[in-house]
């Protein structure tokens, strides 16, 4: 199968859907002909034009709110909000505007709108360039949050997406834009709360989200060395999420470790371990551990900076020590 | 005052402005040069080209009146007094720089001298600078604040709430856009309607257009504005016309697509701040090139001593990644 980045499968979803539904526009800053800092959609406007892939000044809650506006109206709008850290700026236009049309109209109004951003730390861009802020919006009711780990996943939960009734957010990791994997050439979409088992294991279950995903694969090859078999599953949407799949693994392995890029308090993978020990808590042998960013803003100095993020090594260590059954008394 | 004591006290303001802007080109030279040879994390924000309105500005203002700054800010940071020691060392990320390596390029402010820090949320510091204006009211000090945004960041709905307030309240703030005729990739142009000091007019703000690229034309309304808004005559707005000679960030290269070369070429030759202002303190028997010359090469040998030191200079240390989270308080 062919392989292409992940920068090019989320151009190749837009494109194909821009294609297929006149009603699709994008808009955004630098979104046409710079084709978003990142280069991630490139082309998009010498095929389908101004109209509909639009630049817009830098007015983030002004361009969201119009773009509710447009998707309650009968056009399917793409919003391009050039970096995660952002969403402070348009929570009210996403969370009290978006998100609720649908439930307060009492099912009369609905607002399929797509907004596409990204998450990671590690790439020196300091505090407010370098958040995963996911869990703000996956706590919101009336949102549904994708988080693509590789460009299959990527093109095909962005198909999903753009087809969705409602409003959906999608974060890309901004370290993964050149990462390749095999695509395939013929049309395919993957259906939201469908997570994927990326590797089969009895001992240990590992959850990791987005580019954790990658940790959580390396951390099994590592474990795989000493005898550990762990099992990797990629959630992909946070919202809707695939609870049967985790809690049958987890039933299997009797340990988890959840591993997300966010802060680790309050956030996604405190979500996730409380569902497993709500509904597995008589399969566990030890309790699920969470392991997101640690609770800082994002420094700046590599020094510093990579000490905030999980790492294949700390996942590993961390696996070893639930094996061994260290944290069973854990305080 | 004698005339000849003014003419010489004139004469200091005159060569300290030159050498101000002397400064900050050398900063940036280096820091481009760190860039390019993968010294530096992340990416930077050259500042080169506009150092006539930092200069003028900051220069008519006192330690302890207040500036915010930008994305763009290495230029305020010199201008409001720092100094390239603890500069460099935070764009490497290290202990001894102003934000202990924790806020790199696009945080970095020396606070001592009431610079309250670099923003990397477009706008993000119209509300701070406007906030430490109505504390100066509030305190009876009389400093004043100084706001630097770009010609892009008008399209931030914060600024037109921030505006009225300020209007309203007769605050001692300064609104300095920075016009060099783009954000990022656009053309300006493309994204503002109207007239930007129409806009500040609209709330009763007395408006002013300045040549961005001449430091006494700069100087001499920010002296007499600030003179002004100390005795409770602002809120105050200035666009200062001016041109970055870099790419948006440092790794902007190819960039003929939205900017020719032509152009770039035309204000370097014809419009620089720093050359253009030399020619004038020679022609009207100031300084000497000699003299001139010689303010070049004592900065450059300061500032490559300071690079030199930065770079052998350690990181901080790992425990510091969560101090600074938060303020101890008293109980
Ligand atoms: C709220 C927000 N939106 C978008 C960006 C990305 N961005 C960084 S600089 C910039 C352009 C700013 O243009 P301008 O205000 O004219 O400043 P200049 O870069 O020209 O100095 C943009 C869009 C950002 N940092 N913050
Ligand atoms: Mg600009």
């Amino acid at each position: 199968m062919r392989e292409i980045t992940l920068s090019k499968a989320v151009n190749e979803a837009i494109a194909e859907e821009m294609r297929r539904d006149e009603t699709i526009f994008l808009l955004g800053e630098d979104v046409a002909e710079a084709g978003t800092p990142f280069k991630v959609l490139s082309g998009l406007v010498e095929e389908f034009g101004t109209e509909r892939v639009i630049d817009t000044p830098i007015s983030e809650p002004g361009f969201t709110g119009i773009a509710v506006g447009a998707a309650l109206t009968g056009s399917r709008p793409i919003v391009d909000l050039m970096f995660g850290d952002f969403l402070f700026l348009i929570m009210d236009q996403l969370c009290n505007q978006a998100a609720k049309a649908y439930y307060m109209s009492g099912g009369k109004l609905n607002v399929p709108m797509v907004l596409r951003t990204n998450l990671g730390a590690t790439r020196r861009s300091a505090a407010q360039h370098s958040q995963s802020l996911h869990a703000l919006v996956a706590h919101i009711p009336g949102l549904k949050v994708a988080l693509p780990s590789s460009a299959y996943e990527a093109k095909g939960l962005m198909k999903t997406a753009i087809r969705d009734n409602n409003p959906v957010v999608i974060f890309e990791d901004k370290l993964m834009y050149q990462d390749k994997a095999p695509v395939p050439e013929e049309e395919y979409l993957i259906p939201f709360g469908e997570a994927n088992v990326k590797r089969q294991g009895k001992d240990i279950t590992l959850i990791g989200t987005s580019s954790m995903v990658q940790v959580a694969e390396a951390a099994a090859e590592a474990l795989a060395k000493e005898g550990i078999e762990a099992e990797v599953i990629d959630p992909r949407t946070i919202v809707p999420l695939d609870e049967e799949t985790l809690l049958r693994s987890v039933k299997k392995t009797s340990r988890a470790i959840v591993i997300d890029e966010g802060h680790q308090s309050y956030g996604i993978t405190g979500e996730i371990a409380s569902r497993l020990n709500e509904k597995a808590f008589y399969h566990l042998d030890a309790p699920v551990v969470r392991m997101g960013a640690m609770d800082v803003p994002v420094p700046f100095s590599p020094a510093l900076e990579d000490l905030t993020v999980p790492t294949v090594e700390k996942v590993t260590a961390m696996a070893r020590r639930l094996v061994a059954g260290e944290m069973i008394h854990a305080a | 005052m004698s005339a000849a004591r003014k003419k010489k006290t004139n004469a200091e303001d005159y060569l300290r402005m030159y050498r101000q802007m002397v400064r900050i080109r050398a900063f940036e030279d280096r820091a481009n040069q760190l860039y390019l040879s993968a010294k530096m994390p992340g990416l930077t924000h050259m500042y080169s080209g506009q150092e006539a309105v930092a200069v003028g500005i900051c220069e008519a203002l006192t330690a302890t009146d207040r500036i915010t700054s930008t994305h763009r800010g290495h230029g305020h940071c010199v201008a409001k007094g720092a100094n390239f020691k603890e500069m460099f060392c935070e764009l490497l990320g290290k202990e001894e720089g102003y934000c202990r390596g924790k806020g790199g390029s696009m945080h970095i402010a020396d606070q001592s001298n009431g610079n309250l820090g670099a923003n990397a949320i477009v706008g993000g510091s119209m509300g701070i600078a406007t906030g430490a204006a109505l504390s100066a009211k509030r305190l009876g000090t009389d400093d004043v604040a100084v706001c630097f945004f770009g010609d892009g960041a008008t399209a931030q709905g914060l600024w037109y709430e921030v505006m009225n307030m300020a209007a309203l309240w007769g605050l001692p703030v300064i609104y300095a856009c920075e016009n060099n005729g783009y954000s990022e990739y656009t053309k300006t142009d493309e994204i503002a309607a109207g007239s930007l000091t129409a806009r500040a007019e609209a709330f009763g703000i007395e408006a002013h257009v300045v040549d961005g690229q001449d430091v006494l034309a700069v100087n001499d309304l920010t002296q007499k504005l600030v003179a002004r808004a100390r005795k409770g005559e602002g809120p105050f707005f200035i666009q200062l016309d001016t041109y970055r000679y870099h790419g948006h960030h440092v790794g902007d290269i190819n960039r003929e697509y939205y900017r020719s070369k032509d152009e770039e070429a035309l204000w370097k030759s014809e419009r620089d701040p720093i050359v253009n202002f030399g020619k004038w303190l020679v022609d009207q028997g100031i300084s000497s090139s000699d003299d001139l010359d010689k303010v070049k090469s004592e900065v450059e040998t300061d500032a490559d001593a300071a690079v030199a030191y930065a770079e052998a200079a350690p990181y901080p240390d790992t425990r510091e990644v969560d101090m600074h989270v938060y303020a101890p308080s008293a109980a």
